[in-house]
């Protein structure tokens, strides 16, 4: 019996004990006409050695492309020793640390971990984590409403320059809060949110949401963003790409005050793409509305003999003390994924990590200078832009993808589905992963499949 | 065990790590001064082994279910089978970036079509939708799925949600978060709902109710079809929380019991990690009525057996994406792993041994003296003792049994959940656990209600043997302290 370990002999004397024949018996209050047919759906159950067999086989189903593709999941190198450490039983096997005493490893780990995220984007505080970048934001935006008392019209300014996926889950999630997200129309020279065009007379909005570098790679000018926001009684909330974080201005310095509300995916962080997950979310805030953010927050304490520890704090804002009150109704983190990427932010240290940054930055650069020098392939916005770019091509995207596609690369994002006015528009991106070969590779098939 | 400082303490300013990153860099050509950062992040600057070194030491002072019996009630801590892990982590699966066409990407839609068609099979739901990150992300689109099928009728009087006064605590935050009301329904003195009580406040106003069976008591719900007919009367939806699914695998399915709309824990029936508090997943089934609410994107199949997503042209009235992509998808196939492994047998074995298991840790605490929060009931995977009687005289309570357990190598039950049974352990002890270990926890139970009569303060300053001693959560809300900073 898979993973059950009792034997005949364990099952009699352990019925007797409970005073039954047989373990259909223990099953006596659930009434006869709710029961179960046997599950014949399912297959019958196999040993590890074929299962392995059918797993190897469906992995190698997936193709392998060379992947120039970003929009929002960064192929990384991810040191060995991340996933060596990350996937050790006291890590991989245990619990939300309710009882701390028992989860020191977890707790200080997490609380390093705080400090990393808050160190990369100059903010003061961190929790530990929520799912992904984009539930992130949408949790951004509920904690905003709160947080941000004097604004009564719960109304959210959101450009069009966020991740289109981020922008459906907010609307999916705040749904039901009365809570107005209005779109914000980019620049069409720059691919970023004018400052100009932003409106000047007073109103009530409740927050502005800056994504840096924006959805199309390109950098927002941040300082007067934050500036007209704060001006506007909005707070700032900043989505923030973390290996950009190394070498662009951090959130917490941005115009005057710095931003108010943090979040991002942390996937670039030692996570792989893994065809979308699990990733995981960060947060951060300034440290006066911290009572206002979601999920899980460590901090530090002592025990009897005054000996630092770590616990599980502030647990008054969360569901399973609050209940119908709470800040929200999540009670995890993405613990592993904090775990890995803890250790990667530790590995690569600040010189690595600006390292890769710039090496992602020279890279992309190269390969973008390299296919706008094909015929018909011009480079779309003039706006600064880190690691990521948005071309012109000559011919419908999706036929230009299927061409690189059957030599070996993946192309890129075809934004004609999220932005219509952006027909025959991909969005590249070459990280640290990517060799000079590699960049010609890919010249040589969109030269091919263009000629 | 000696106290391990923070990574930071370890950290020498000019210490690199250069096996990583020593031939990278480049200009910052086009990125003008104003956007650049002035300063660095203050990461550690330690060595490799330093690292390694540290966050073995740390993970050390963990307990998890590879190194403790960890009894930890509603969150059924079972063995984490390797093979998930290993096959999961397979070089095609890891390196699969998540816009990649279908077509390049056959064989994780194989994996994660297969695993809907399972997990349609053991709950008797018409679809599955994969998405949900976790059991509260689960919940969440169920209510919202409730919310939309009221909506789409034109039905908008309907705003109230009814949870039991057991349930977890997800449960009313949730109806929140889907601009619902919470009403409390009580619970009888045998564990069930009050069918009375939920009969007075049922009625036109009703969105849905939301249940766990076998329910958060360690109980099955025996009334659970009167409970249905009573709320679908009304036009009122069930919603099904998944957490306690592990104790009626095969046995029962929630689609029989009358749910609309259920959620998975697959963290816990299907084994995934729980990874010190996540990821977990939460997949919803639906019936047929709110089929076409479902979260996109779900794992379709065409004509020509080709897999693909499908997304809002295929789902139109859904309520939307709950991740940027396809949820934690790496635990969806742990998930599909760990059934392959199990089949059909063995799926029906895991609720008869977690149920026998449950059973006999229950009898054994009984003829050792221990009361039962509802002793006149079966356990299914799990069960309650209160220690109300203890808390009296000699006047030791639910903490500070939970808190000597852990000296004598025991995680805590689950301590003071349900709240509506006074100093309580919630005790779940899964199937993948033998009867010596059982046995063992018997022993130190018993043996801690012997230190309790004797002398009340040994266990007042439990525990002794772990890195820290019992730790001041009272202080830490105080006086937060959630980060370290460098000394000025």
């Amino acid at each position: 019996m898979p993973f059950i370990p009792h034997t005949e002999n364990d099952t009699r004397a352990m019925l007797a004990a409970c005073g039954v024949n047989s373990i259909e018996d223990l099953f006596d209050e659930i009434p006869p006409e709710l029961r179960a047919d046997a599950l014949n759906g399912i297959p019958a159950g196999r040993d590890e050695l074929a299962v392995s067999r059918l797993l190897h086989a469906r992995a190698a189903q997936n193709a392998q492309p060379l992947c120039f593709a970003g929009a929002g999941a960064y192929e990384h190198h991810i040191p060995a020793a991340v996933w060596e450490i990350t996937t050790r039983g006291e890590y991989y096997s245990a619990y939300t640390p309710y009882q701390a005493e028992a989860s020191q490893g977890t707790l200080q780990l997490l609380y390093e971990f705080q400090t990393m995220v808050a160190e990369l984007t100059a903010m003061e505080v961190a929790n530990a984590s929520l799912y992904d970048g984009a539930t992130a934001l949408a949790e951004a935006v509920l904690m905003a409403v709160r947080a941000n008392r004097k604004s009564k019209a719960r109304r959210i300014f959101m450009p069009r320059t966020v991740h289109p996926r981020y922008r459906d889950v907010v609307a999916a999630i705040v749904r039901h809060q009365g809570i107005t997200l209005e779109l914000l129309d980019y620049d069409s020279a720059g691919g970023h949110i004018a400052p100009a065009s932003l409106p000047t007379e007073p109103a009530d909005i409740t927050a502005l949401i800056i994504p840096q570098p924006n959805f199309f790679g390109a950098l927002e000018d941040t300082d007067a963003l934050t500036d007209w926001a704060h001006a506007h009684g909005a707070l700032v909330i900043g989505v923030v790409n973390p290996t950009a974080m190394a070498v662009i201005a951090p959130p917490g310095e941005w115009g005057t005050a710095g931003a108010d509300i943090v979040c991002g995916e942390g996937q670039p962080l030692g996570i792989p793409l893994a065809s979308g997950g699990p990733y995981f979310g960060f947060m951060c805030c300034k440290q006066k509305i911290v009572r206002q953010m979601p999920g899980r927050i460590i901090g530090a304490t002592v025990d009897l003999e005054g000996k630092r520890g770590y616990v599980l704090t502030l647990q008054a804002r969360e569901q399973h003390i609050r209940r119908s009150k709470a800040t929200s109704n999540i009670c995890t983190n993405q613990g592993l994924m904090t775990i890995a990427a803890t250790i990667y932010m530790t590995l690569m240290g600040p010189a690595g990590l600006e390292r890769v940054a710039r090496q992602c930055h020279a890279n992309t650069r190269a390969l973008v200078q390299r296919l706008s020098e094909i015929d018909g392939v011009e480079i779309l916005f003039d706006r600064p832009a880190f690691h990521e770019t948005v071309l012109c091509l000559p011919r419908p995207t999706a036929e230009v993808l299927a061409g690189l596609s059957e030599r070996g690369i993946f192309g890129g994002f075809d934004l004609s589905a999220d932005y219509p006015e952006l027909d025959n528009t991909l969005l590249v991106c070459a990280t640290e992963t990517k060799s000079a070969e590699d960049l010609d590779a890919y010249t040589d098939a969109l030269r091919e499949v263009l000629g | 065990m000696s106290n391990e400082p923070l990574i930071f303490e370890h950290s020498r300013p000019g210490r690199v790590n250069r096996a990583q990153s020593a031939h990278l860099g480049g200009e910052l050509n086009g990125i003008p001064e104003s956007l650049r950062r002035k300063h660095p992040p203050r990461l550690p600057e330690v060595s490799e082994l330093d690292a390694v070194r540290h966050y073995t030491r740390l993970s050390q002072k963990n307990f998890s279910i590879d190194t403790h019996f960890y009894p930890l009630g509603s969150c059924t801590m079972k063995y984490n089978p390797r093979a998930c892990n290993t096959l999961a982590s397979l070089p095609g699966f890891l390196g699969q970036h998540p816009l990649s066409a279908a077509r390049d990407s056959q064989g994780i839609l194989a994996c994660l079509w297969d695993l809907q068609e399972m997990l349609k099979e053991v709950t008797g739901m018409c679809a599955v939708s994969l998405t949900p990150m976790a059991g509260a992300q689960g919940e969440f689109a169920g209510v919202a799925m409730i919310r939309a099928y009221h909506d789409a009728r034109g039905d908008a009087a309907r705003t109230e949600i009814l949870v039991p006064d057991a349930a977890h605590g997800t449960n009313p935050a949730t109806a929140t978060m889907c601009g619902y009301t919470v009403r409390e329904i009580p619970t009888d003195d045998q564990g069930d709902v009050d069918v009375a009580a939920l009969k007075a406040v049922v009625g036109p106003h009703t969105a849905g109710i939301m249940l766990t069976n076998p329910s958060t008591l360690g109980v099955f719900e025996r009334r659970i079809h009167e409970i249905a007919g009573i709320v679908h009367e009304a036009g009122g939806l069930l919603y099904y929380d998944g957490a306690n699914l592990n104790a009626i695998l095969g046995k029962v399915k929630p689609g029989d019991m009358g749910f609309d709309v259920i959620h998975i824990n697959l963290h816990k029936t299907f084994s995934t990690p729980h990874g010190g508090g996540g990821p977990g997943s939460g997949p919803v089934g639906v019936s047929e009525r709110l089929h076409p609410f479902m979260p996109i994107p779900v794992v379709g199949r065409d004509d020509n057996n080709a897999f693909r997503w499908l997304d809002e042209h295929d789902l139109p009235q859904s309520i939307g994406r709950l991740s940027a992509h396809m949820g934690n998808t790496g635990i969806l196939l742990r998930a599909y792993i760990y059934a392959l492994m199990l089949g059909r047998e063995g799926m029906v074995r895991i609720a008869d041994y977690a149920t026998l298991n449950a059973n006999y840790l229950m009898a054994c605490l009984r003829d050792a003296g221990f009361d039962m929060a509802l002793p006149e009931r079966r356990a299914t995977h799990e069960f309650i003792l209160t220690l109300k009687r203890q808390a009296k005289e000699p006047g030791v309570t639910a903490m500070d049994f939970a808190k000597r357990l852990l000296d004598y190598g025991f995680h805590a039950p689950t301590t003071y959940f349900p709240l509506i049974i006074p100093e309580c352990l919630l005790i779940e002890p899964t199937e993948t656990e033998s009867k010596e270990t059982l046995d063992a926890f018997v022993e130190a139970m018993v043996t801690i209600q012997a230190e309790a009569e004797k002398d009340v303060e040994t266990l007042k300053g439990a525990p002794y043997s772990l890195p820290v001693r019992r730790l001041d959560d009272v202080k830490a809300a105080r006086e937060l302290d959630l980060r370290w900073q460098a000394e000025a």
